[in-house]
């Protein structure tokens, strides 16, 4: 990696009560390179994009993005470095009240302040370059499919044209095709932006697409960090277990009575 | 020993509780008067509350009072005080049953949905987005409507003070045989600015109790649909004791001597 790192976690932990959910994560993210966070349901993939984000507080370890500590960060200050940022959510996460249009628009109208004629017309164009038309803008979300929110979330995260993107389980939900729209999207709208992207999946397919470099999260420590090609042939058995599927190997699923 | 540390943990429970409302309290109310506002929002909480509450507000209003004509009539007729009707129906109204009664409807109908949304925002990660959008939610949900509370709920229960004599003065006339204007004057005899006020105090204080407990519950709301109903049930649950709880004290600031 040659490029200044964009995002650099060291040593973080995150406990919930006694559940340790990330035990000492070391991770850094170079300018405009596309890290994917693979790991099975519940080992703490969102939590570790929520921590970069702010919404959590970690109890030990740092995260700096661009240099700035993350971690204690004041409202304000996280308000200014969330400029940076554009997210999509797994569950799109739209707002249910606003229309199309406006949910796109929002971040630039709140949050930096575009008058919203002109907030308008960057939103349609946006929604153009994820393929949907522009009378969509006038809908509500409840009115579009699963993948036509995803779309409207994709538009919305980039509509601001951010420096660094995450996308949480981009694919989840979705057929097979769909799925792969979404993938061909993401790489299509983060190449253009040049935006440094972290994503987090269980879709090995969404995996191999979108990812430069991918790291597997195992029980709270990341087990295996490297370039996604090299995947296949990873030399650690929990990678090839979870890339393949099986129900047999190291990975025992944590069943409660 | 297990009884005792059942309640020290009921109380610590408690205690936390108090903690975290009271910092909810006190980061809300910095959010209400620190730029950014949100006048658009702010204008449709304050239609949501008070006018949309109107109805239910003026019915339970107009039947108070002529409930209370009926039933301050029939128990004074016993000691020959019927001529106090008036005055007992225009002073119960004004510093006890409309702010108390408006209260508790208001808590039912609006921090009920304010839960409701909230808490279902929470649960779709709508108030995560928020925050990636560079939109603080303490200033985008919670200030509006907590601003919204303190204005309109005074001025229902002004409403409900009107609509409430009038109720009195509908059943006072023409079920009880009360000569109208001689009606009028009684209850404008006794009547003082501070009976008023003091109803008009409480309201404020209701308002303000209503928007919290309905923010807060669904701020915190976890669990999906289970957890937006619990949310919902106890705004309203915790809104109706606040409002009897403050109901006493400051009764007793304004007329405890």
């Amino acid at each position: 990696m040659t490029a200044p790192a964009k995002i650099v976690l060291s040593d973080v932990h995150k406990s919930f009560g006694k559940k340790v959910v990330l035990d000492g994560i070391d991770l850094s993210v170079a300018k405009g390179e596309s890290v994917v966070i693979i790991g099975g349901s519940g080992t703490g993939k969102s939590v570790l994009l929520k921590s970069v984000l702010g919404l959590l507080r970690p109890e030990k370890g740092s995260i700096k993005v661009d240099g700035e500590e993350v971690i204690g960060m004041r409202s304000k200050d996280r308000d200014r470095m969330m400029l940076k940022f554009g997210m999509l959510f797994q569950g799109s996460a739209l707002f249910d009240s606003l229309k199309v249009w406006q949910n796109v628009a929002f971040g630039l109208i709140q949050g930096r302040g575009m008058e919203r004629e002109q907030a308008h017309a960057i939103a349609i164009e946006k929604l153009a370059s994820v393929g949907l038309a522009a009378s969509t803008g006038e809908l509500f979300p409840s009115e579009l499919s699963g993948g036509m929110q995803k779309r409207v979330a994709l538009a919305r995260a980039i509509a601001t044209s951010p420096e660094i993107i995450f996308f949480d389980e981009p694919t989840t939900g979705l057929d097979p095709i769909m799925a792969d729209v979404i993938n061909d999207l993401i790489v299509k709208c983060t190449k253009e932006l040049g935006a440094t992207t972290l994503s987090i999946t269980h879709d090995m397919a969404s995996a191999r697409k979108i990812a430069d470099h991918i790291a597997m999260l195992y029980k709270g420590r990341l087990i295996w960090i490297g370039p996604a090609k090299d995947i296949d042939h990873s030399g650690n058995e929990f990678v090839d277990q979870f890339i393949h599927g099986r129900a047999e190997g190291p990975i025992k699923m944590e069943l409660r009575a | 020993m297990d009884f005792l540390a059942t309640i020290g943990r009921v109380f610590l429970t408690f205690l936390s509780h108090v903690g975290r409302l009271s910092a909810f309290a006190g980061t809300a109310i910095s959010h209400v008067v620190r730029p950014p506002f949100y006048p658009r929002l702010t204008l449709r909480a304050m239609i949501d509350i008070g006018y949309y509450s109107l109805p239910v507000v003026g019915l339970t209003a107009v039947f108070t009072g002529m409930v209370l004509a009926l039933q301050s009539y029939s128990g004074f007729s016993r000691f020959a005080a019927e001529g106090a009707v008036a005055t007992v129906v225009v002073l119960s109204i004004t510093r006890e049953l409309a702010p108390v009664l408006a209260g508790l409807m208001v808590a039912g109908r609006i921090g009920a949905s304010m839960a409701a949304e909230i808490g279902t925002m929470r649960v779709t990660e709508q108030i995560d987005a928020l925050t990636t959008l560079s939109t603080n939610p303490f200033k985008y949900l919670v200030a509006p409507r907590l601003l919204a509370g303190v204005l309109m709920v005074p001025c229902l229960v002004l409403v409900a003070d009107i609509i409430g004599v009038f109720g009195g003065y509908i059943v006072g006339v023409y079920k009880l045989g009360f000569n109208p204007s001689s009606y009028l004057a009684r209850t404008w005899e006794y009547l003082e600015p501070l009976d008023v006020i003091s109803g008009l105090t409480k309201a404020a204080v209701f308002g303000f109790v209503i928007s919290l407990m309905g923010c807060y519950h669904g701020y915190y709301s976890r669990g999906g649909a289970q957890g937006v109903g619990a949310a919902t049930t106890n705004s309203v649950v915790s809104a109706a004791i606040m409002i009897l709880i403050f109901n006493y004290v400051i009764t007793a600031l304004y007329f405890g001597k």
